[in-house]
């Protein structure tokens, strides 16, 4: 019988459920065939006028009706898409009764332009707007659905009701990490035996005009609109840029031990998790590259594996001229001449980047890698960079042995995460 | 730090460091002195008609020296980036390149502000009629200050911290209201009991001079209006009044802090918390009392904090359970600080080991009944956040002798 514990004596924690929506589509096997066939999921915004934008193309999911439409509750459904399609796969608890906390990664919340904007037409025109006037008209009940909307804890508030989660549900923001630290959340709550399974769940649903334009004026988004599908360039010389895009991914972990013991299908185990703060500046990576640097090594001793074994990256993968010279650099710091031979891909070349997301649609993709053992492409790889010489998967997915799995979030406020994912315990 | 196996007894942790700046002040001393003068820093005028806390004068340079990290900065960040650096002075760590760069950080925040008059602006603009296609992009293209979005991202309360202290060991920021400050205290206690780390920085900051954030809970008819009156005394008009403050906490192993020769205020516990569902009356009432049970019901020498918002019906649901151990003494943060949101949680806690150390609590700060006064020197304070929302937590801190 295989051990329960892992190396450091810690249980051993195990993927059994997962779902994933993304601007390729709902649910595990559509995101997967078209991963794979290197489709993307990028298209020209028709949400909301793109009139005097830089950039006009994101990963909008427009096949989930939201109306009136608000970043907020697209994050909301977005995350019961991915969490029901989990549940139903780990197959525990009973429906609305999950046996364990939540962990959520989910954008900030604040009130939206619609939402003002009806504030707007309430004052009406013959007197001037202002937060006073705002203030004047917002109590009294007539906006009262306002208040549960866009409290930070609504969208926990909201999952942990439906899906029965237990204990105090946790909201949290690690900017473009959140959602690997979402997982390494419940990494670290089963490794303290508080509890035999949890649920961690990341939501990004910020396709709106004043999140893109943020992003916008920090000049961190591609304006390569036209063709959209060949905006994300990860690891090309001509890249030029991240692309926002939407999703949810949702996983079920497990002790080792609570998951045998109901025999559940075990769908891959999390190794080991890494993080390691950045003090350099706000948006920009320490020069040197030592925070990533770190990150990675922090990962490799968690999971208490070597770099040898690292057999594919999920890389971070932005498409941003920083990023991904910053993850080479401390890919290669830490990897040395392998580097060169890891295969390493970024999924957002076709989803985009689902910011607070990201790192858990990520980990089901690393945990279909897995499954699959087939590696999805960098796609829109046309002018290779030579200061990267990353074996990035061009273009087309490939058929590879892989046991173990590094997959890399980094994030704005100096955040580094790295998780790592195996077929087996190691 | 590597983790070893689960351990079968938790590590004992303290609280080696205290970082407080609110409304009635900034540092340990002044605050002592405050909350035993029973002061209370309340501007029923700036904000009429709603009652708000505001931040006392505070010299930023002291802990934020670079004024360019402070333009880079809104006024939370500040806050809480200035909190930030008294804790970790209060435990002897700062500039301890060393200890900072395998220390924890957890941070519970909310947002930062935005800009009224552009906002204002627009809706002006759209209410005359102006709204072709693309207006709002262009305005928000042309007003907004690109680096706004990075002093309005929660997570950049964390970054700022980590940039201006150098604490980097880890970074996560938590949100969600008054829970998000009692869970980042939860994770950051769980993970030094499990040894998971040997010291963290946790704690929160609040900007309650916001009309954006006034906004919101006047959505829900939460604020408190006209006149200030204590949290208790709020049956006539109920709800909260907003407070400005940072509280920042330095947790750290007993081992860890003794190896290094620092003192403790206060041992900390345990910290529980939960999330009644509050679709009935009495829901929070029972789950605080489930919670007091799982604290092992503390009985000796024993006062309860409590970050009571004056809101209902969740106060008079606190009062309930209030009133089934009506022989502690209680303290409400919320009548001397105003409600702080995700800051309340870890501002008990910075009092309530404030009060340990001192061996005293400190004087009551309402003519109501709820408040007694405590002559002995309490060896235990329960300190309890339940969200004007959602969410109840729960510490037990007790004093090292």
């Amino acid at each position: 019988m295989t051990a329960m514990r892992d190396k450091s004596g810690r249980p051993v924690v195990v993927v059994t459920g997962m779902g994933v929506v993304t601007s390729l589509g709902s649910g595990k096997s559509d995101n997967w065939a078209r991963l794979c066939a290197g489709e993307s999921g990028i298209r020209t915004i028709t949400r909301f006028p793109t009139d005097g934008l830089r950039t006009t193309m994101a990963g909008t999911i427009d096949f989930v009706p939201v109306e009136p439409f608000s970043s907020t509750d697209l994050s909301e459904r977005l995350a019961d898409i991915a969490t029901e399609e989990a549940i139903a796969q780990a197959g525990i608890g009973r429906a609305g009764d999950f046996p364990g906390p939540l962990f959520l990664a989910v954008a900030p919340v604040e009130l939206e332009w619609p939402q003002r904007h009806e504030l707007g037409h309430v004052i009406g025109t013959d007197t001037e707007i202002d937060y006073d006037q705002m203030l004047r008209v917002s109590g009294g009940g007539a906006f009262k659905t306002y208040h549960r909307r866009f409290l930070f804890g609504s969208v926990a508030d909201h999952l942990a009701e439906t899906f029965g989660t237990k204990g105090s549900p946790i909201s949290l923001s690690t900017a473009c990490a959140s959602g690997a630290t979402a997982i390494q959340l419940g990494v670290e709550a089963i490794r303290r035996s508080e509890a035999d399974a949890a649920l961690c769940v990341a939501t990004d649903g910020s396709v709106n005009p004043e999140a893109l334009i943020r992003f916008s004026l920090l000049s961190a988004l591609s304006t390569h609109n036209d063709p959209p599908h060949a905006a994300v360039r990860p690891f090309s010389k001509n890249r030029d840029g991240f692309v926002m895009a939407e999703g949810a991914g949702a996983l079920v972990l497990e002790s080792y031990e609570a998951a045998t013991a109901r025999g559940a299908k075990i769908l891959g185990i999390m190794a080991g998790c890494g993080e390691l703060a950045d003090s350099f500046h706000r948006t920009r990576s320490s020069p040197d590259g030592k925070p990533i640097i770190g990150c990675v090594r922090n990962a490799l001793a968690d999971a208490g594996v070597t770099i040898e074994q690292i057999d594919y990256i999920n890389a971070h993968g932005t498409g941003t001229p920083e990023n991904d010279k910053m993850e080479y650099l401390g890919i290669s710091s830490v990897f040395g001449e392998r580097a060169r031979q890891i295969p390493v891909s970024s999924n957002k070349s076709m989803v985009g980047h689902t910011l607070s997301a990201a790192g858990a649609v990520e980990a089901v993709f690393s945990l279909l890698t897995l499954e699959h053992q087939r590696i999805p492409p960098t796609i829109n790889y046309d002018v290779p960079d030579p200061a990267i010489p990353f074996d990035v998967v061009p273009n087309a997915a490939r058929d590879a042995r892989v046991t173990t799995v590094m997959s890399n979030s980094f994030g704005f406020g100096g955040q580094n995460a790295s998780l790592i994912l195996t077929r087996e315990p190691v | 730090m590597a983790e070893t196996s689960s351990h079968p007894k938790p590590i004992e942790a303290w609280i080696t460091g205290i970082g407080l700046a609110t409304s009635l002040g900034e540092g340990l001393d002044a605050h002592w002195e405050a909350l035993n003068q029973r002061r209370i820093n309340a501007d029923e005028k700036n904000f009429a008609p709603h009652v708000v806390h505001p931040l006392a004068p505070v010299s930023f340079d002291a802990q934020i020296p670079k004024k360019g990290d402070q333009r880079q900065m809104e006024a939370w960040q500040r806050i809480g980036t200035y909190a930030a650096g008294l804790a970790l002075d209060s435990a002897g760590v700062k500039g301890n390149a060393d200890i900072l760069a395998r220390m924890d950080m957890i941070v519970a925040a909310g947002g930062g502000e935005r800009d009224l008059v552009v906002d204002a602006g627009i809706l002006n603009a759209a209410a005359k009629g102006n709204a072709a296609p693309g207006f709002l992009n262009e305005r928000l293209m042309n007003e907004l200050r690109p680096t706004l979005f990075l002093a309005q991202l929660s997570n950049l309360l964390a970054g700022n911290i980590a940039i201006v202290h150098g604490v980097t060991g880890s970074s996560r920021t938590f949100m969600g209201e008054e829970a998000a400050g009692v869970d980042a205290v939860r994770i950051a206690l769980a993970r030094i009991a499990a040894g998971q780390s040997d010291i963290a920085l946790v704690g929160a900051a609040h900007n309650g001079e916001r009309k954006d954030l006034l906004l919101l809970y006047e959505f829900g008819d939460f604020n408190l209006k006209e006149k200030f009156a204590p949290v208790w005394m709020r049956e006539q008009s109920s709800g909260f009044a907003l407070g400005s403050g940072g509280a920042f906490l330095v947790i750290e192993s007993r081992a860890h802090a003794e190896a290094r020769g620092a003192k403790p205020f206060a041992r900390l516990t345990s910290i529980v918390a939960d999330h009644a569902r509050r679709k009935r009356p009495g829901e929070v009432t029972s789950t605080l009392e489930s919670l007091w049970s799982k604290l092992g019901s503390p009985t000796e020498a024993t006062a309860i904090i409590t970050g009571a918002t004056g809101a209902e019906p969740v106060t008079s649901e606190e009062r309930a359970f209030l009133r089934a151990h009506s022989n502690l003494p209680v303290r409400a943060t919320g009548t001397m600080f105003g409600h702080t949101l995700e800051a309340q949680f870890p501002l008990g806690l910075a009092v309530a080991a404030l009060s340990l150390s001192r061996g005293a609590l400190f004087a009551p700060d309402d003519s109501s009944d709820q408040e007694i006064d405590m002559a002995a020197p309490p060896a235990q304070i329960v300190v309890i956040g339940a969200g004007h929302w959602r969410g109840e937590g729960m510490a037990l801190v007790e004093a090292i002798r």
